[in-house]
């Protein structure tokens, strides 16, 4: 049974992967899961320099999923060169690191310092819906976009996967555009951006007012996109949006995904990670799949 | 002794201790490596809701961890109806845990305020035999554990209506108590007190420790959604602000900016 996928070279052992933002850098689901079992580790997004993060509340439960606005806290990227590469490098998976930015500088500034180190792919996040400056404002604009990528192109020495936005009106123009520029694989979808009022207290639950929404209410928005993303460009795509199971999985991968990310999952779920990868397996056992690339567009 | 995991805990018993107010007794792994001021992420069986919810430790029995909460949501509401012999999904111990060894042979004012009051029974528990004081706030008469911090510590009692113990807060309760000297402050409930009681310490020359609460999404770390600011650059974040579920939820009240 084989369950290699290939993404702009880099060979991964299954296609599950880690959604970025949700898993840390793996050293605190490590104590749940056994990172060698998976995929790819992708990375909490990183910038130039540290960020804070928005104010608290910065996470909500929803009906069949939850909201969060973070603000891409994180702690810069010498610190993740100082200490979660290194941890990474211990685990026979591959690395993905999450970049972002508030300016097409920082990204590059970003993606420049991590060249050298033990990283396999670069995921841009231009799709962040809780900050500011910067993230979506390259996300939502087919020039905006077209643009980062081309510059980001331009500078790294590691395969680039842009990851695109579902607030958007077409996201196939939007990876058409990343396709264009260059862009060595697509990954989609992020969160959702939505609001949670409390009606006790007649305020907004997010001190950010609006959050991004993930979990599985999100998965049939998120396996529509990636069937239309498929349809549209010729590159590679990693589906992601309120994966639980393996046959979740299985559903983004027939829709036209080369690999999967967990995300929101983890949260209700440490596990979730490795039982999407035993799920995936079981499928194409009791369904006599040899090969899980078979599968990959298959509708 | 440490333990983190997450694991499938068996109800041994619950009961309605006070309006809305539930003590329930679950056997589930690692419930004996717990520390006073830890909490456990337990997960409603309904799908309706899927995160886990936030609550703090009152007590060990034993192999089982004692849970005292208030029913605030559906998650709660889910709780209060688990009967001797179901299951529900336990991640434990999480957090860090008030610093007992510290508190020691000092004097040791506890307090706690409405729901905040169930984790300083443990901790009282913990200092039995030492000069431990605990102060306990309620909005009114309807009183909750606080005949057992009796067999642990001496206890005074606040209420916001006046009907039981002063009227007040437990600061306005300890500032009644004008002959007692407190070496150490331990704390947790609503963050206008904690916000009183970080004040008050430093004012008077007093160690605090204060629990805080923050809505969660993961529970050990990974996720940023707790987090709490702090006075100086935290080694973790990098920038001036602590996880709550992972640093916390107790913190030195001087190192927290709340």
């Amino acid at each position: 049974m084989n369950t290699k996928v290939t993404i702009a070279g880099v060979e991964f052992k299954n296609p599950v992967m880690t959604a970025s933002g949700t898993f840390g850098s793996g050293m605190e689901y490590s104590m749940f899961v056994d990172l060698n079992k998976l995929g790819a580790v992708v990375t909490k997004g990183v910038s130039n320099v540290p960020w804070e993060g928005n104010p608290t509340p910065r996470v909500a439960e929803v009906y069949g999923g939850m909201l969060n606005a973070i603000g891409l806290q994180n702690p810069g990227v010498d610190v993740m060169i100082e200490r979660d590469l290194p941890f990474l490098a211990k685990y026979d998976t591959k690395v993905i690191v999450n970049v972002c930015g508030k300016s097409v500088e920082d990204y590059i500034e970003t993606v420049e310092r991590l060249n050298d180190q033990n990283v396999d792919m670069f995921e841009i996040n231009v799709s962040c819906p809780n900050v500011k400056e910067g993230a979506i404002a390259f996300g939502q604009k087919a020039d905006a976009l077209f643009n980062i990528t081309d510059r980001i192109k331009k500078v790294s020495k590691k395969p680039i996967i842009m990851k695109l936005s579902p607030n958007v009106t077409d996201i196939t123009e939007m990876a058409k555009a990343a396709e264009a520029a260059g862009s060595d694989a697509i990954s989609l979808i992020n969160t959702i951006t939505g609001m949670k009022i409390d009606i006790e207290r007649r305020r907004f639950i997010l001190a950010n007012k609006t959050g991004g929404m993930s979990g599985p209410a999100v998965k049939p928005v998120a396996v529509r996109m990636v069937y239309q993303c498929a349809q549209a460009v010729k590159i590679p795509i990693i589906g992601m949006g309120g994966i639980m199971t393996g046959e979740d999985a299985i559903e983004f991968m027939m829709a036209g995904a080369t690999a999967v990310a967990v995300g929101a999952a983890n949260f209700m779920n440490p596990y979730a990670t490795v039982e999407v990868k035993e799920g995936i397996e079981k499928y194409m056992m009791t369904h006599n799949i040899s090969d899980i690339n078979e599968i990959i567009g298959c509708v | 002794m440490f333990y983190r995991g997450i694991d499938e805990g068996k109800v041994i018993s619950q009961e309605e201790i006070s309006d809305g107010i539930f003590s329930l007794l679950i056997e589930n792994k690692g419930a004996e490596a717990a520390n006073p001021g830890q909490f456990a992420g337990i997960f409603p069986n309904s799908k309706d809701t899927l995160l886990m919810r936030p609550i703090s430790i009152c007590e060990t029995k034993d192999k089982a961890t004692r849970f005292v909460y208030r029913v605030a949501g559906k998650g709660t509401k889910e709780f209060s109806s688990l009967k001797e012999g179901d299951t529900v999904r336990v991640l434990a111990n999480l957090g860090n845990g008030f610093p007992i060894e510290e508190a020691e042979g000092k004097c040791v004012v506890l307090m706690g305020g409405g729901i905040g009051i169930p984790p300083m029974l443990g901790v009282a528990k913990a200092l039995k035999g030492n000069d431990v004081h605990s102060f306990l706030g309620y909005r009114n008469k309807d009183t909750f554990l606080s005949d057992e911090f009796m067999q642990y510590s001496k206890v005074y009692l606040a209420s916001e209506d006046g009907s039981i113990g002063v009227k007040g807060n437990v600061l306005d309760a300890l500032r009644a108590s004008i002959y007692l000297k407190p070496d150490i402050i331990m704390a947790c409930g609503p963050m206008p007190m904690l916000r009183a009681i970080k004040k008050y310490a430093e004012e008077n020359g007093i160690k605090a420790y204060i629990s805080l609460e923050e809505r969660m999404a993961c529970g050990i770390g990974a996720c940023l959604g707790c987090v709490c600011k702090t006075v100086k650059k935290d080694d973790h974040s990098n920038v001036n602000n602590r996880r709550i579920c992972t640093e916390g939820p107790v913190f030195d009240a001087e190192e927290v900016d709340i």
